[in-house]
């Protein structure tokens, strides 16, 4: 994905003059920009929390700072930049966590980022995107340019294979339909977020082959929540699973309770169940489809879950 | 009153100044006068590096304080903000009775400086964060072909913070020769003396190891912080750091050199009235 968004940003600064790349030393492939646009591009030193506030000094006068780190040290060591420097000064910084969620599992824990959605959406002003695909994420690009709160956007390694369809309305803050067994009612509804949509849109096909009706709601912006989509879709259906690549405490699951509970009667709503990770740090090495597989997020376990929820209702 | 019989016998001095800087910490006072709390001695050693700032050296428009070519002044030590909201007071940012809201109920002068105040350009008070706003914003002057400087004041006990040699670096490697970074050197933060809790020394070998031009003047010689600011920058390949002495608590002889003026509560009535008066009878 990050492929992709680097492609995105060397068009979108070539286009708007406001728009600067700060990188944290990384190994970006973006010398042509670098030559191309020196004013708007730096790469710039292992201090992430300097660069957020190098950031908010630029927005201050009118430029769209992207900020580039891992995910985990630019969630985690820039915490109290990201709150002050960038939320309460209402600054319009992009702040792109890559390698997001376990995609840098064989690194272990110290980079494995599965708490970063409930940290960014608890702030006030932020907003959360998580795409599922290097498409999605390349249609929500330009949109970010003018939106007027600062943005964490995760990007994980994900994208295989795209899912995402011309079709598709890509809109900040709108949830994406992503299957559609039947438009009236559902027996599951399936909402997910990033990689987890891939599995959810694989299970959905599954259920339909053995004659369950589902409905893969992808929520792309956790924050600000579609609440009218959710909803919506929520009482339309017998179950809800929600399903991600994060700990429970926080994330979408989460966000898609709080947003039902605050608008509709707990008796007017369907059994919810959520799958993530649990409460504890992902001490296994290996590759992010191994993790998924020890945690039970692979696309067949997820089936198997969403069964066997079904079957004890 | 103040705390102890002790303070109260030596509070019968304050130290020289010239009748303008009497008048800024009359307004310091005037600030006091609704809360009767607040970080008094962070705000009175800086108060002569403001003035000569907006007296002598920055351009600024009050009357249109987002004026794009203005210098940007950035109180890094954002709990200082007394001596910042006097001068913007004098020269006209803000009203002047808005000084007696300090800290109160629907005032929008906090005990740390936020940008909602006209004149405060970036919210501050957790410390070490300023500074690279200030570098951002020196960043957005080169960009943009803007003939701003950028005055970013660090407190001593400020350069605790690590963020602060990140930027330090950070300007350093962009060669940020029209920001410059002011250090209020009070020798005490909230706890005890800078030597006591992290020593900084040598100070000005660090700044000038990290890639500074550096000079160092007394903080309350009006004159002599003339000269030195006139002076900027001071190379034309490096951003410049101006180390000032200054006294915490700078003003009153009974808060002056100690951590205990730092944060103040308790100035009751009294007290600030004794304080104003001996401003008034030097």
């Amino acid at each position: 994905m990050f492929f992709t968004f680097k492609d995105s940003i060397y068009e979108l600064a070539k286009n708007d003059k406001r728009v600067v790349l700060i990188i944290t030393d990384q190994d970006a492939g973006l010398d042509h920009m670098q030559k191309e646009m020196p004013d708007q591009y730096y790469m710039e030193g292992i201090s992430e929390a300097n660069n957020i506030g190098v950031a908010s000094g630029l927005a201050a006068d009118g430029f769209i700072p992207f900020v580039v780190n891992h995910a985990s040290f630019g969630v985690r060591r820039c915490y109290e930049q990201i709150v002050l420097d960038a939320c309460l000064q209402e600054r319009p910084i992009r702040m792109i966590g890559v390698g997001g969620g376990v995609a840098t599992a064989h690194l272990g824990p110290t980079h494995t980022t599965i708490e970063d959605i409930a940290i960014m959406r608890s702030l006030p002003e932020m907003t959360v995107i998580v795409p599922c695909d290097a498409a999605e994420m390349k249609k929500l690009m330009p949109q970010t340019v003018n939106w007027p709160n600062p943005i964490y956007m995760r990007l994980g390694r994900y994208g295989k294979p795209i899912i995402t369809k011309d079709e598709h309305v890509i809109e900040i803050g709108k949830a994406v339909v992503h299957h559609q067994s039947n438009p009236v009612k559902s027996d599951v509804l399936i909402i997910s977020t990033g990689a987890m949509t891939q599995a959810a849109v694989f299970a959905a096909g599954e259920l339909q082959k053995d004659g369950v009706a589902s409905t893969v709601l992808h929520v792309h912006t956790i924050k600000p929540l579609d609440h009218e989509a959710i909803i919506e879709h929520a009482c339309r259906a017998k179950m809800i699973v929600t399903i991600e690549d994060h700990v429970l405490a926080g994330g979408l699951g989460s966000a898609c309770l709080e947003a039902m509970m605050d608008n509709v009667h707990p008796k007017n709503l369907p059994r919810v169940h959520r799958i993530g990770f649990p409460d504890h740090f992902i001490h296994e090495y290996g590759t992010q489809e191994t993790i998924f597989k020890h945690y039970g997020l692979e696309p067949s376990q997820i089936v198997v879950r969403i069964k066997s929820f079904l079957s004890n209702e | 009153m103040l705390e102890s019989t002790q303070e109260s016998n030596v509070a019968q001095k304050v130290t020289s100044m010239d009748e303008r800087s009497r008048y800024l910490r009359k307004l310091i006072l005037k600030g006091l006068e609704g809360t009767k709390k607040g970080h008094v001695g962070s705000a009175l050693s800086l108060v002569e590096i403001i003035r000569v700032l907006y007296d002598d050296i920055m351009n600024y428009r009050p009357q249109e304080p987002m004026w794009p070519d203005r210098d940007r002044f950035i109180l890094s030590k954002g709990h200082g903000c007394l001596a910042l909201y006097a001068v913007l007071a004098d020269k006209g940012f803000i009203d002047p009775e808005e000084l007696t809201t300090y800290t109160l109920e629907g005032s929008r002068l906090g005990g740390c400086s936020e940008n909602i105040v006209p004149g405060v350009e970036a919210t501050t008070g957790a410390l070490g964060h300023g500074f690279a706003v200030g570098l951002g914003m020196a960043l957005a002057a080169r960009i943009q072909k803007r003939p701003s400087r950028v005055y970013a004041v660090l407190g001593d006990g400020e350069l605790n913070e690590g963020s602060i040699w990140e930027g330090a670096l950070f300007a350093a490697k962009h060669k940020l020769t029209h920001l410059t970074a002011i250090i209020d050197c009070n020798k005490f933060q909230i706890a005890g003396s800078t030597k006591d809790i992290l020593n900084l020394e040598p100070l000005k070998d660090k700044w000038v190891s990290f890639g500074f031009a550096v000079q160092e003047v007394d903080g309350h010689d009006v004159e002599a912080l003339r000269r030195v600011f006139k002076k900027l920058p001071f190379s034309d390949e490096k951003p410049s750091a101006v180390i000032c002495h200054t006294i915490k608590g700078k003003g009153f002889s009974f808060a002056e050199g100690t951590h205990k003026w730092h944060w103040k509560s308790g100035l009751d009535e009294p007290t600030l009235s004794q304080m104003k008066s001996l401003l008034e009878n030097e």
